[in-house]
């Protein structure tokens, strides 16, 4: 099931810039090494996955493991190069994939 | 009203209780031998992404708060002094934890168009007071790093518990 997101960054940008993409998703990030009260392991679920591609060409990559923190919060950079479609994908290990577009003018 | 202060002190020692009982979910598996990972199962991955490749220390800053209030969120940063054009960019960033249940905490990759010293951030889970380590592989073969050490005041509930 997709998560909720929350995605920042510019709506245009000049060519060559460098700018700041921040990305937030909601997700538990159960880690796999809680138990609860009664010792239960309680089953991991995590993001494993986080990819960015921009007009195509991938920008950045995070392979994710339980030491990132719940809700998964990535700030990076990039490069304006032309007017084109931001693409963010969150992959979790039961398969669950979210994705985002943002469409970025370059001026 | 005599019996309200016994009242008031029943509560606070079920309060009491009820914390030293959280405690205790958080510490049992650690006392039963849960996985943690080691300096040594840390040195064994780094090793075996640098392929036995001398890892310098510098071109690359980590940064965490030298005391974390809460192991569950410690906010990350980490910079890598890169022109990054075509011939000479850093490809991906390794952050690595001595003491939590798994070692690698984090990779990211990233291209030249991540623009000229580009700054990563993150917020990542610490088991426990530690050295973490950020480690920075180049386009030309070579690995450097930068450590941080983070006093965590409440640790995060990762280490089996």
């Amino acid at each position: 099931m997709p998560q909720p997101t929350r995605i920042v960054l510019p709506a245009s940008a000049k060519k060559g810039e460098v700018f700041q993409i921040k990305t937030i998703i909601q997700h538990e990030m159960e880690s796999g090494f809680r138990r609860n009260d009664r010792g239960v392991a309680i089953p991991r679920h995590i993001i494993t996955s986080f990819v960015v591609t921009y007009a195509g060409a991938e920008i950045f990559r995070a392979d994710v493991f339980p030491g990132v923190a719940a809700n998964p919060y990535f700030a990076f950079t990039t490069t304006a190069t032309e007017t084109g479609e931001v693409v963010f994908t969150w992959t979790d290990d039961r398969g669950d994939v979210t994705t985002e577009r943002r469409t970025l003018t370059v001026t | 009203m005599s019996n309200e202060p016994a009242t008031t002190s029943d509560t606070m020692l079920t309060r009491r209780a009820l914390v030293a009982g959280g405690v205790a979910i958080c510490l049992v598996p650690i006392a039963s031998g849960a996985a943690q990972a080691t300096p040594a199962e840390m040195a064994d991955a780094i090793r075996a992404l640098t392929g036995g490749t001398t890892v310098k220390p510098g071109r690359v800053k980590l940064v965490l708060p030298e005391l974390a209030e809460n192991g569950n969120i410690v906010s990350l940063s980490v910079n890598v002094d890169s022109p990054m054009t075509d011939a000479d960019h850093v490809k991906s960033v390794h952050i690595f934890s001595e003491m939590n249940p798994i070692t690698t905490l984090v990779r990211f990759h990233v291209s030249p168009r991540a623009g000229r010293n580009p700054t990563l951030l993150t917020n990542i889970r610490l088991a426990d007071s530690q050295r973490v380590t950020a480690i920075a592989a180049m386009s030309d073969g070579s690995f450097w790093s930068s450590d941080a050490n983070v006093v965590v005041t409440i640790a995060a509930c990762i280490d089996g518990g």
